[in-house]
Order: C-alpha cells, then sequence, then structure tokens
C-alpha cells in the first residue's frame, strides 16, 4: 500500500523514498512474519508457531492466547487448562509493557484492511458518511462480555473479523471474506477509520491495556511544525495527536492517549521530522 | 466526527449551538444503528449456526457436549495441526457448523483413532477433555444403519465390510443372524450398533460400498433416543433384587392361547413372535421353522417351500 504525500512539496530537503515510508514498511514486515510464522508449517513442512491468534503454540514450548478471548472464556464458566491461561497472561503482560495497541499496528491482519480502505478515502477524496460515536467501541466491548456472560458461549467469536481473517489466512476461508469486504467498504463509504477507530471491541480492549506502554511517539521537534496536517490527515486516531503536537492540556510532546496504534505513520509523513518514537519517560522536546 | 476534530476544519464559528446538537444526535443515533447493525449481524448468523451440529459434523474425541464445548473452544485450530491424518478442519462462516470451531466429516475422513490422541494433547483450553486417555472410550457420534432398504446385508448379501472395518469390532458393531424370509432358508447377518462401545469413528460410513452409506455416523444428540429417567426395567430390577419386588402373584388362566403359553406363570416374560406372520391363521401356533444352520428359530415367514 503506497501512501500519498498528501502535500507540503515545499519541504527544503526531500526526504528519502525509505524515511517516507520506514514504518509502514517495518509494520508490514511485521504482519507478514507474524503470518508467516503460522503458514510456514502448512507451506514448507517448519513448523514455527502452530494455531492462530486467537491461541498458539510457538516452537512447541511457548503458549500464546489471545487475553480477550481468555477473558471472555472465563466469563462463560469454563476454566481453560494452565497452557491457555499461561499464554494469555504473556500477552497481556507483554502489551501491558510495549502498548496494547502496538497489536493493532503491528500484528493485526485487519489493520492491512482498514489501512488500505482509508488510503482508498483519501484517494477518492470522500468525506461523506457517518461516523459513529468513539466510544461505541467500549459499549460493544461490554457487549460481547455480556454476551459471553448470557449465552454461555463465546459468541462474539461467530462474526469477530480479526480472528476471522487470521484464522482464514491461515486455515482457509470462504464465507469469512464477506466480513472482511464489508468492513472495507464500510470505512470508504460510510465512516472514515469506521471500523478500527470506532467499533472494534478488540482494539478497544487493547487500548484499555495501553495505560502504562512503554514505547511512545513524541512530538519532540514539535516547534518545527508547519501545519501541513499530515500527520491528522494519515493518523489512524487523529485525536491523539493534538494534545503533545500542541501542548493541549498537557506540557510534554509524548502522545501518551492508548488509542495510538504506535504505527509510526506520522513520522513517516512529517517532512519536518517532528516525531519520533521512543519510551515513555523520554520528556526531551527540542 | 473525526472531521469535527481536525483543526482543519474553516467554519466552527458559523455552526450554531443547535446545529451541533443535532449533529451529535445523528451521530449517535449513526453509533447506534452501526453497532446495532453489527450485533444484530452476529446474533442472526449466531442463531443460524448456534443449533445442535448439523447432521454430518462430528466432534474430534474427547470433545466436551456441545453446549460446553462453544464456551471452551477458542478456535485456534491447535487439534487440527496435531492431527496426523488430517482429518479435522475449522469451520467456515456460513457453514452449518459453528465458525471456527473443529469437526469431521466421517464420509470423506474417519478419525483413525490413534493411541496417543494427539488432538486431545493439542487442546490449549480443555474443549477436548484430557480426561479421555483410551480412545476406545471416545464418544465422537454414534453409528447407525439407517438404510435396510439398501444395505447389502439386509438384502440377504454377505457384504460386513461396516463390520470388519470397526476399529471395535464385535463390540461397537455386531452381525445378528435372523432369518431371511425371503428366501426362507437363509440367513440375514445384520449390522448392528451397540452404543455402549461405539466411538463413533466414522469408519463404517466411510467404508461403506454403496454410493451413499447405508450406515451413519451422527452426532450422538441426534442418533440417540432415552427413556424416561424414571422408567424402570421390571426384569432388571427383579434381576437384581433377586425376585419379584411385588410377590408372587395369582396365576390366572390363559384362554386363546393354551397351545404355546398353558400352564406357563403369568408373571414370566411371554416372547412374542418376531415377526408377525400373516399366513398363519389366528390361534394357531406356528411351527417352530428351522434355517439352514439347523437352529430353531421363532417366527418369520413361511413360504411353504419344500426341498
Ligand atoms: S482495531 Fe481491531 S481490527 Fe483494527 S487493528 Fe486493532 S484489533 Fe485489528
Ligand atoms: S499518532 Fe502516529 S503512531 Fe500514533 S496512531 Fe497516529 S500516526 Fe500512528
Ligand atoms: S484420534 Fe487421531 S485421527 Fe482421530 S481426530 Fe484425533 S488425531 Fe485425528
Ligand atoms: S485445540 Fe481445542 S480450543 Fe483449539 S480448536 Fe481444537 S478444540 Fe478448539
Ligand atoms: S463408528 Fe462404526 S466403525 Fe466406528 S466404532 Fe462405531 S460402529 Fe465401529
Amino acid at each position: 500500500m503506497a501512501s500519498v504525500p498528501v502535500s507540503s512539496a515545499d519541504s527544503a530537503a526531500p526526504r528519502s523514498l525509505w524515511l517516507r515510508q520506514r514504518w509502514l514498511v517495518l509494520r508490514r514486515l511485521s504482519q507478514a512474519l507474524v503470518l508467516l510464522a503460522f503458514l510456514s508449517g502448512p507451506w514448507f513442512g517448519l513448523w514455527i508457531a502452530k494455531g492462530n491468534l486467537s491461541s498458539s503454540l510457538t516452537l512447541g514450548v511457548l503458549p500464546l492466547t489471545d487475553p480477550l478471548l481468555a477473558l471472555q472464556t472465563l466469563l462463560t464458566g469454563h476454566l481453560p487448562y494452565s497452557a491457555a491461561l499461561t499464554g494469555a497472561a504473556i500477552v497481556l503482560g507483554f502489551y501491558l509493557l510495549v502498548g496494547g495497541r502496538v497489536f493493532c499496528g503491528w500484528v493485526c491482519p485487519v489493520n492491512v484492511v482498514t489501512d488500505a480502505a482509508a488510503w482508498t478515502r483519501r484517494r477518492l477524496g470522500i468525506k461523506t458518511g457517518r461516523v459513529p460515536d468513539a466510544a461505541t467501541r467500549y459499549w460493544l466491548l461490554g457487549g460481547i462480555l455480556v454476551a459471553a456472560a448470557v449465552t454461555g458461549r463465546l459468541a462474539w467469536e461467530w462474526v469477530n473479523p480479526v480472528s476471522l481473517l487470521h484464522r482464514g489466512l491461515i486455515f482457509g476461508m470462504g464465507g469469512g471474506l464477506f466480513v472482511i469486504a464489508g468492513i472495507f467498504v464500510y470505512d470508504v463509504l460510510v465512516a472514515s477509520r469506521g471500523w478500527c477507530g470506532h467499533l472494534c471491541p478488540m482494539g478497544a480492549f487493547y487500548g484499555l491495556l495501553g495505560r502504562t506502554a512503554l514505547l511512545r511517539i513524541s512530538a519532540s521537534k514539535r516547534s518545527a511544525c508547519d501545519d501541513c496536517m499530515d500527520c491528522f490527515t494519515v493518523c489512524p486516531e487523529p485525536q491523539v495527536i493534538r494534545p503533545a503536537l500542541k501542548a493541549v492540556g498537557q506540557a510534554g510532546p509524548l502522545i501518551l492517549s492508548s488509542d495510538c496504534t504506535t504505527c509510526g505513520r506520522c513520522i513517516d509523513v512529517c517532512d519536518k521530522q517532528v516525531f519520533k518514537m521512543t519510551h515513555r519517560f523520554d520528556q526531551r522536546s527540542e | 466526527m473525526d472531521s469535527a476534530r481536525q483543526p482543519a476544519r474553516k467554519s466552527p464559528a458559523a455552526e450554531s449551538p443547535a446545529s451541533a446538537a443535532r449533529r451529535r444526535f445523528i451521530n449517535g443515533v449513526a453509533a447506534a444503528a452501526g453497532g446495532g447493525c453489527l450485533m444484530a449481524l452476529g446474533a442472526g448468523l449466531y442463531s443460524r449456526s448456534a443449533s445442535a451440529l448439523p447432521a454430518q459434523a462430528l466432534r474430534p474425541p474427547g470433545a466436551l457436549a456441545e453446549s460446553d464445548f462453544l464456551a471452551a473452544c477458542v478456535r485456534c485450530g491447535l487439534c487440527v495441526r496435531d492431527c496426523p491424518y488430517h482429518i479435522l478442519k475449522l469451520a467456515d462462516l456460513g457453514e452449518p457448523v459453528p465458525t471456527g470451531t473443529p469437526y469431521f466429516t466421517a464420509r470423506q475422513l474417519p478419525c483413525e483413532m490413534c493411541d496417543d490422541i494427539p488432538c486431545v494433547k493439542a487442546c490449549p483450553t480443555g474443549a477436548l477433555d484430557r480426561e479421555l486417555t483410551d480412545i476406545n472410550q471416545a464418544r465422537m457420534g454414534l453409528a447407525a444403519l439407517v438404510d435396510h432398504e439398501s444395505c447389502l446385508n439386509f438384502l440377504g448379501l454377505r457384504c460386513d465390510v461396516c463390520y470388519r472395518v470397526c476399529p471395535v469390532i464385535d463390540k461397537a458393531i455386531t452381525l445378528e443372524t435372523q432369518h431371511n424370509p425371503r428366501s426362507d432358508r437363509h440367513a440375514m447377518l445384520l449390522p448392528t450398533v451397540h452404543s455402549d462401545a461405539c466411538t463413533g469413528c466414522g469408519k463404517c460410513e466411510k467404508s461403506c460400498v454403496l454410493p451413499e452409506p447405508a450406515i451413519k455416523v451422527f452426532p450422538r444428540k441426534l442418533a440417540q433416543g432415552a427413556l424416561p429417567a424414571h422408567y424402570r426395567k421390571g426384569w432388571e430390577e427383579k434381576a437384581r433384587h433377586g425376585g419379584s419386588l411385588i410377590g408372587e402373584q395369582v396365576e390366572l388362566p390363559v384362554r386363546g392361547f393354551e397351545g404355546s403359553t398353558a400352564g406357563r406363570s403369568a408373571t414370566e416374560t411371554v416372547v412374542a413372535p418376531a415377526t408377525p406372520e400373516p399366513s398363519a391363521a389366528p390361534a394357531v401356533p406356528v411351527p417352530p421353522s428351522k434355517d439352514i444352520s439347523g437352529v430353531v428359530r421363532r417366527g418369520g415367514l413361511d413360504s411353504h417351500w419344500k426341498p
């Protein structure tokens, strides 16, 4: 997915293509490698990871389980084996440390679809549509937890696009493609960043894990910002940038909102190189 | 909403409080509608596939009862990966099996009943219960000889394939000898499944030589009836207690069947003829017929064929 430099043709020293696409390329690489770890087994007989994002076993020793799914299982009243619980604890710990929505930017396969939809929407200049309230995802998150408790089943897994796509890519899919296509069309025509930014309960869950994230974006050179708005245009959660970039409601340059997916796209597109990837305690600004 | 938050938006001042409120209202409705649609979609698909398993889908060995299974299985496919015979697959959205859950179809590939049950070992959640350590105790389904009209053994031929391939031969499936009323001098060896030993592996269904199998394996819930909980079998109770529980009964004379039942105790079970005898005159006792093996049999058609 190539990205369009949205404006700022007036930049003094044009940055190389690599610098303008670096984080995007690294992210796509990460998403592809996660997928490849699961596919190398069935494709080449080289078993790195078995299973899928819902639960997996890597190199025959490391269990990993989606903590949201483990939580739903517990709510149905079923106590999973320790393998699944250990796996969930490891994943939970990892994202609490690194930043919950790192999952969205660097692992989740649906992100590729919704990024493509956002790009298409920008390209076609579509401005219409209705965006649901950003709180809807938290309602949905509550809804799927309630659904699990009430029905005694993992109800959300019948339709969860994230597991649908990831499982489908690994084990084969047909019907699930319609859901993914539906999300693409919805994001292009109805709501800008509609799915990942406003609806996805999994994104909401991982967002809640991001309050203590160590990996953060900093608008450290914010004084150089020339208000080109490129970062706002590409950011999947544009509301997170303002407090840091314009010092609204906070003094430091760190993007602290846990909605930030740490995708680094803002770093890529900013010709003034305002942003950088850093850690939570790096409050320096130049 | 995104556009509303973008500082680039030109005329925030031009927007009256009333129109801002209206915009919020519309956004709220859109949220409700979007969320509602998704929920409805989910609920719809859910209810479509949430009912009992379709007749030809069988769960891997050790699977919990279906409702518990749907609570426990995270649809990871680890069981699929560790099945050495690749019989398991994960259901796709729109299939009648709940999305993402593992199942197999006996007629395509039956379970090979691995001694070490790797699928159960692979399951991280307990959807496949590790209590199952002897594959012969697996109850993936139950075979039923559904078509008595096309099963070759029922036609009096000797196919026996379903019986021969059964990994629990002579326990899960037996051949029950019965007089062949058509020829009147042959036996039919009827494949008969026993629910206390059938694992539901599906080998019989897979191997049935007919273009459409006469024996099929179904999820147990579909294949099995159930007696009411209060039902007691008199003869079992009697055997357990070493005698009748209600004391000796007054013997009443039996009229009309003097030839066959006269002199028997009224509490003694009288074995009814296995098949009706349309040619026999009423109240005339039927002489027991003999089949080719010389075994005296009760019932069966007497075609009056004489060598
Ligand atoms: S919001 Fe949901 S679909 Fe989007 S990237 Fe995150 S987990 Fe994936
Ligand atoms: S602020 Fe930057 S890193 Fe965070 S989501 Fe937006 S573009 Fe990605
Ligand atoms: S017992 Fe063996 S053949 Fe049967 S499902 Fe399990 S792994 Fe596959
Ligand atoms: S391994 Fe267990 S949890 Fe995973 S798909 Fe199979 S039955 Fe479900
Ligand atoms: S399913 Fe058929 S082959 Fe398998 S145990 Fe039962 S009767 Fe035997």
